[in-house]
């Protein structure tokens, strides 16, 4: 798949101005998403054996598949899919609600939380792979690995997402990629999945404003009905 | 939420809801690990002011804050400055001067947390205030109620003893409503409060006649300690009219649970066979305690500005 450096906008020319003037561009489509996530699925593959060429199984008993909720549990549990069609190994799940350790609950209000749940081999020793759907601050990641400290100690951690859109706020980078999307500040990269949201898409959508008042707001009111961890990458 | 947790009222269907799920969260997040303590609330200060003797509650409290990595003060009324004399609200606004950012009050006079919530910026949790409400006893109850089993909507709880004086069974019956639940009460005429016809609730005077038709059976404490008056002619005759012996647990329902917020008398409203049998979650209660508190905690100052 070719990956676009064009800015986002441009992606899907022609689309219509979703009602309330912020337009909306669809990114990826449910056919785009199913071949990125085989072709991630076929990098874990390649990486998880070229950090373990001894092993009789290349590597996958080792790995662990750990998602960030929401979207990135069930993005993990198809990356593992994959990986399993693929080699006919089962590569361990697992979910980290990270919630509890971010550090902008108080500008932002609290929210539900979601399950973690880590496989019964733990992560002890073994090369942990942490799925989100959108990179975006960063701050995600670094609470993500925070509440991996407190789990277990693994062997290495890496990272996949489904979207890099950039403006990293940490040092921090992704060692799997699903697509790379130079967005601005002002555009909201929202991922849906089946599994949550009915369909496969990504989406970007222009014009709204993701900082401030109306950033805290809107998550405020999320945590308020129960309701899940938006997939936006400008919430991240 | 509120920004204070004052009484089961303050909990619609949806907060209560959340309050128990993230509990359950909490609870299975930290299960199993060696490093049962999460950063959430680092910074953030929690006094526990005590004003009336507690065991589990302020333990509870102080693990459940702990857990969240926030600071701890424990306050009695017992040598400090109350003694003295000061008023509770020179001590609220001196602890708050301090830099306290929730206050858990236990109180032995009813609305103690309502006056001090009025007064400070931060958040009140209660604790207990007298014979009115003790909310997070009534959240773990709810929580272990949905934990054994696995429901509350239609869930039919008795409600055991000296419903009078106690503050557990007031904060049970807002909170059980809320979530769906049928209560019955059942007591002595003289432990009823004036006005219980107007609770959500079914009155019964005969134990007996309410145990096969429960799915829990919550006793309280018979509370020698506020009784300025005979409610009864003898613990020995409230014993055998509404206490729970084995012969009584045998008329429950094969799954039925048997609650009691403690402190337990054991041989009056409650044999010790009956606390010690496996219907018993006496001891889940108090686990359960600290994840509901922690949940409570988290979601009342997780999102706050600092005060």
């Amino acid at each position: 798949m070719a990956r676009s450096n064009e800015p986002a906008r441009s992606t899907a020319p022609g689309d219509a101005p979703r009602p309330g003037g912020s337009a909306a561009g669809i990114l990826l489509s449910a056919a785009d998403v199913a071949r990125v996530v085989d072709r991630m699925a076929h990098q874990l593959i390649e990486r998880a054996a070229a950090a373990d060429p001894e092993s009789s199984d290349g590597g996958l008993s080792a790995l662990v598949l750990v998602g960030i909720p929401t979207r990135g549990a069930p993005l993990a549990r198809r990356l593992a899919a994959r990986i399993a069609a693929f080699t006919g190994t089962t590569v361990d799940v697992g979910t980290a609600d990270i919630t509890l350790y971010r550090d902008d609950l108080r500008l932002r209000g609290v929210r539900a939380l979601e399950p973690t749940v880590l496989p019964d081999a733990g992560i002890d020793g073994r090369l942990v792979v942490l799925v989100d759907d959108v990179l975006y601050s960063g701050r995600s990641v670094r609470a993500a690995l925070d509440a991996l400290r407190d789990l277990g100690r693994p062997r290495s951690v890496q990272l996949a997402v489904l979207v890099d859109r950039g403006h990293r706020e940490l040092p921090i980078r992704a060692d799997f990629v699903g697509k790379n999307v130079p967005t601005s500040r002002n555009q909201q990269v929202k991922v849906h999945l089946a599994e949550i949201d009915g369909v496969d898409e990504v989406l970007v959508t222009e014009g709204e404003t993701v900082s401030g008042q109306g950033r805290e707001h809107r998550s405020e009111e999320r945590a308020r009905s129960g309701a899940s961890r938006g997939s936006e990458g400008a919430t991240e | 939420m509120k920004r204070h947790l004052l009484e089961s009222a303050d909990l619609d269907r949806a907060d209560a809801t959340l309050v128990l799920d993230t509990a359950a969260q909490i609870d299975a997040a930290l299960a199993g690990r060696e490093v049962k303590k999460l950063p959430t609330l680092r910074g953030r200060t929690v006094v526990n002011l005590f004003y009336e003797d507690s065991t589990r509650t302020r333990i509870s409290f102080e693990l459940a804050a702990k857990r969240l990595s926030a600071d701890v003060i424990n306050f009695s009324a017992k040598g400090s400055s109350v003694s003295k004399g000061e008023s509770l609200k020179d001590t609220a606004l001196t602890l708050e001067a301090m830099g306290s950012d929730a206050i858990v009050v236990r109180h032995s006079a009813s609305g103690a947390p309502h006056r001090l919530a009025s007064w400070v910026k931060g958040s009140v949790v209660n604790a207990g205030d007298g014979t009115h409400e003790h909310p997070t006893q009534a959240l773990l109850d709810a929580y272990t109620i949905r934990q054994r089993l696995g429901r509350l909507e239609g869930v039919r709880v008795a409600i055991v003893g000296d419903v009078l004086h106690s503050r557990v069974a007031r904060s049970n019956v807002w909170l059980l409503r809320t979530l769906g639940a049928e209560v019955t009460v059942v007591a002595p005429p003289t432990l009823l409060p004036v006005g219980i016809g107007s609770w959500p609730v079914e009155v019964s005077y005969d134990l007996d006649a309410v145990l096969p038709k429960a799915d829990v059976v919550m006793m309280l404490r018979v509370q020698a300690e506020r009784m300025n008056a005979s409610f009864f002619p003898s613990a020995r005759e409230y014993s055998r009219r509404y206490g729970l012996d084995a012969r009584r647990m045998a008329a429950l329902d094969d799954d039925a649970i048997v609650m009691h917020p403690g402190p337990m008398n054991r041989g009056m409203e409650i044999a010790a066979e009956v606390a010690d049998s496996v219907r018993s979650t006496i001891v889940e209660q108090v686990g359960n305690g600290v994840s509901v508190r922690m949940a409570v905690l988290y979601l009342l100052l997780g999102g706050n500005e600092p005060a």
